[in-house]
């Protein structure tokens, strides 16, 4: 199959690599780039474990194709982190709070949590829970996961 | 002491949080092709002939695979749940004649990627010639029913009863018998992560890598290597990090012999990752049951006898777990009432549906259900509060240990508890008399509003053993490798906190090793809310001996009687001078091997230990719930939950409660939303996530999870448990009765949809 080039800039920095016109977001990022993080859950656009944010938005990976984000500038898991020795506030509170148990869905979920912030950076809990409601998690019941993203937005707001 | 009993922040957590974790689906090995499964598109048919010609031309595919390739091949053997009867329906990893439910394995296609993979899989012909298809069990046991399997007559490869008491005089004596049909419905763990496996064969090593085990490692490792004919030796299982398991992922399924198969006989490494349809059809499903059941009770209510018929339809094959569940079901269907004369028979049926295994709380979710509802019936015939009726019938905490008579799988003596005090705890904590009040205030002004309850006692820790070894390494850190698999719950560190209060070091100096077959030589794994309970427990039994170890070296180093040393800290020192004092990290030079052999002392720090134990733990608790429903709708609105549960003592109340939360999410999912639907021929309907539901955070309510540890367990050192099914056990039962109260009708079925409800209020208003 013919192959096109891309160019995407992912966590900050620039990547051109040769897809084909099928092949998957979540595929190029996981593959290509070798950025794992990106969780594959379902493939249909149901689960959000593959979520990352496509210009700001978060995006399901598997719904899109490698193609149409050239150009964009995308965040995933592996950039949430300000370095090698600190967390995102985040990714702290869900540490502190038990917001995650087997960690496939905490990637997809961190990343529509960090799209939430910076919309509404004093979500309730209800809104909270609907701004979830397209991310599944199937070991921690959301409980721990609401906790940690309401505790997460008073201490992004304080900084 | 310190650590055991704090909400130690878990170990797993940082690098899943960053992105670091390693599941199957990120392991990458040089030269790797990706396998996908062609599966049956059939429920039930002849598989006349299998031509790959058109596949096996696509540039990019490496080769297919099927049972013409596969000659002799044997079928998986059950591991528990075992009745000879059952040995006749397994499953062999690949179909070879003949196709028995939808999704099961025809043939491997492997390329060079899974796209091409996937491309290759619409090449492959297949000519079928239907059978007919049967799907409901009942329907399987009739004598005009198709038979799935030419050794099975009837479709039932087993049978067993459980007698205990006199049913038929205690029935005689009864004043009101309660007759009733319930009905589970087939749903599944389904967990976030799919399964998968890489196998890498390497020929100079004569090693065959497995990356994927988890759960049942050690066992699948034997299995593997029974079924390949490669000596154990030869097989090297590595689990990674795991997306949930809860009873289905980990088992040895059909992929687990035709991957590693694949990559010895194209001698490439092989990647397969199942895809969410596949998993959906082809993963062991659970929970599908029925039964007519008696309960017969005094005036008084007090429960004089039960009987029970239960069909465990088990789909097409046997699979690893054989009765396993219909054996709880029919051990847990008394719980934790008092009900000295039982009689149950259960059947295993065989359909032409997804085989099945366990799901958290297997058999007893079902069973919960159906004897919390029986309860509520009864009470509401006798004109008792649902509460005051199981005040009658608990088993009282001076009656334990109590036996409940001999069934012929399950051991059935409980250990330690006050059932009726929790029951009245949670009452208390629930507010439910004014509860109760707010629901007759609500009725009066037509709002449908009621609470449920549903008692439960689990069953846990299974046996009947469990290995540990314990090293101080040459850091002086100390090493657990434990046979208990991790599957996403948090295992590590229930340990660490464990092994470091034992060894009486900081929980930074413990590391724990597991789900590595090369570095662990033992184990019996993670189910059954074992791993703290027996896991736990070997490694106790392992520290202490290394402790021994330890002062012997410093007695022999300090020339000090082994008496007058003592170990805190993470040193050795004398009593009284503690000046005088040896750390680990000494202790580790002079354990080797030279100064060791000079001193007479056999070299190393590492002991070995096995907890062995026929018993199990039980424990118990509660579930309680007030909903409202929207008779237009029959929508539920859960308006307050709470569970709570003794069990015996918490190591980690933090991941504890987080496993009460996440059991009861799934319980909720269970009772209101997750269905595999099947068609009459058995074509499954549910085969995406847009058709099989599960709940989101907008389904499930914040919930109240209270853990106590009131009665520690007597069967094990630590005094502990398990926690990991309580919080879903008793959902459907629980919500089942609310919602029964709210709308003044019986529920017989699961799973609480609005056009079950909708059904039930219009029969409720015609009569
Ligand atoms: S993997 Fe993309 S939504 Fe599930
Ligand atoms: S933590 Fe396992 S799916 Fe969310």
């Amino acid at each position: 199959m013919n192959k096109r080039t891309i160019t995407l800039r992912v966590n900050g920095a620039e990547h051109t690599g040769e897809t084909e016109p099928r092949r998957l977001l979540s595929d190029f990022i996981r593959d290509d780039l070798g950025l794992t993080g990106t969780h594959v859950g379902c493939e249909h656009g149901v689960c959000g474990a593959c979520t990352v944010l496509v210009n700001g938005d978060p995006v399901r990976s598997c719904l899109m194709f490698a193609v149409q984000a050239d150009g964009a500038e995308i965040d995933t898991v592996e950039g949430l982190a300000p370095d090698a020795d600190t967390l995102h506030p985040l990714q702290e509170k869900f540490h502190e709070r038990h917001g995650l148990q087997c960690g496939f869905c905490t990637p997809g979920i961190l990343l529509t949590a960090r799209a939430l912030l910076r919309e509404n950076p004093d979500p309730s809990d209800t809104e909270i829970r609907e701004w979830l409601s397209g991310n599944l998690c199937r070991c921690t019941g959301y409980v721990n996961i609401v906790t940690a993203i309401r505790e997460a937005a008073k201490e992004v707001s304080r900084r | 002491m310190a650590y055991i009993g704090s909400s130690v922040k878990r170990r797993e957590d940082v690098p899943l949080l960053r992105g670091a974790g390693k599941y199957v689906g990120d392991i990458r090995r040089p030269g790797m092709v990706h396998a996908a499964i062609l599966r049956s598109t059939r429920a039930h048919a002849r598989v006349a002939a299998i031509d790959a010609t058109a596949a096996l031309a696509l540039p990019g595919v490496v080769g297919v695979i099927t049972a013409a390739d596969l000659p002799g091949l044997k079928t998986i053997p059950m591991r528990t749940g075992i009745m000879e009867g059952l040995k006749r329906s397994q499953q062999t990893p690949i179909a070879t004649d003949r196709v028995r439910y939808v999704g099961d394995p025809v043939a491997v296609v492997v390329a060079q990627d899974r796209y091409i993979a996937e491309d290759a899989l619409e090449l492959v012909e297949v000519v079928y010639e239907d059978l007919p298809a049967v799907t409901g069990a009942r329907a399987a046991m009739a004598a005009d029913a198709p038979r799935l399997h030419e050794e099975v007559p009837g479709n039932v490869p087993a049978d067993f009863e459980v007698d205990v008491g006199d049913v038929d005089r205690a029935f005689a004596e009864c004043d009101l018998i309660v007759e009733e049909t319930f009905e589970t419905q087939r749903h599944a763990a389904v967990p976030l992560e799919t399964r998968g496996l890489v196998a890498e064969y390497d020929e100079v090593r004569d090693v065959l890598t497995m990356w994927g085990p988890t759960k049942m490692t050690h066992t699948n490792w034997r299995i593997l290597s029974e079924l390949s004919g490669l000596p154990q030796s030869s097989i090297h299982f590595i689990e990674p990090a795991v997306g949930g398991g809860f009873g289905a992922r980990g088992e040895f399924y059909p992929e687990d012999f035709l991957v590693p198969f694949a990559a010895m006989h194209f001698r490439r490494p092989v990647c397969w990752i199942e895809d969410r349809s596949e998993n959906l059809k082809a993963t062991n499903q659970s929970r599908e049951q029925s039964y007519r059941v008696r309960l017969g009770l005094r005036k008084d209510g007090t429960i004089l006898a039960m009987d029970a018929a239960i069909l465990f339809n088990m789909g097409g094959y046997t699979r690893t777990h054989g009765g396993l569940p219909v054996m709880a079901s029919s051990a847990m269907l008394r719980g934790p009432m008092r009900i000295k004369n039982y009689h149950c028979h259960a059947y295993c049926v065989l359909t032409n549906k997804t085989p099945v295994g366990t799901y958290r709380s297997p058999g007893r979710y079902e069973a919960n259900f159906v004897r919390e509802r029986l309860l509520d019936m009864a009470a509401r015939r006798l004109g008792l509060d649902p509460a005051e009726l199981r005040r009658r019938n608990l088993i009282r905490p001076e009656e334990m240990p109590y036996d409940h008579g001999k069934h012929p799988f399950h051991y059935m003596v409980y250990d330690s508890g006050d059932l009726p005090g929790q029951l009245e705890a949670a009452l208390g904590h629930m507010g439910y008399d004014e509860l109760r009040q707010r629901c007759t205030a609500a009725k009066a002004e037509g709002r449908a509003m009621g609470v449920g309850i549903g008692c439960f006692v689990e069953t846990s820790g299974i046996g009947p053993w469990e290995y540990a070894r314990v090293e101080v390494g040459n850091n002086g850190g100390v090493v657990l490798y434990s046979g208990v698999n991790s599957v996403g719950q948090g295992i590590a560190t229930a340990l660490s906190q464990i092994v470091a209060d034992e060894m009486c070091v900081s929980i930074d100096d413990v590391r724990v090793v597991h789900g590595d077959t090369a570095k662990v030589p033992f184990g019996n794994g993670s189910n059954a809310s074992r791993c703290t309970v027996m896991g736990g427990s070997a490694a106790v039994g392992a520290c202490r001996k290394v402790k021994d170890k330890l002062l012997a070296l410093a007695s022999a180093e300090l020339e000090i009687d082994a008496g007058d040393l003592v170990l805190e800290d993470g040193r050795i020192s004398v009593r009284g001078a503690p000046e005088r004092s040896l750390d680990f990290a000494a202790l580790a030079r002079l354990a080797l091997p030279g100064p060791a052999l000079a001193k007479g002392l056999t070299p190393g720090i590492a002991e070995e230990d096995f907890f062995a134990t026929d018993k199990r733990p039980f424990p118990y608790g509660v579930h309680m719930v007030a909903v409202e429903v929207d008779r237009e709708t029959g929508m539920i609105e859960i308006l307050d939950y709470l569970v709570m549960e003794d069990i015996g003592r918490k190591v980690n109340p933090m991941i504890v409660e987080g496993q009460m939360a996440g059991g009861l999410a799934q319980g909720i999912g269970g009772a209101l939303l997750e269905e595999f639907v099947y068609d009459e021929d058995g074509q499954p309907q549910a085969t995406s996530f847009m058709d099989y539901l599960m709940p989101t955070a907008m389904d499930v309510p914040p919930g109240r999870f209270i853990s106590t540890e009131d009665f520690p367990s007597p069967n094990n050192p630590l005094g502990v448990k398990g926690a990991g099914e309580g919080g879903i056990t008793a959902a459907g039962a629980a919500l089942a009765n609310a919602v029964s109260d709210a709308l003044g009708v019986e529920v017989t079925r699961l799973p609480l949809k609005p056009g079950y409800l909708l059904e039930l209020m219009d029969a409720a208003e015609q009569s």
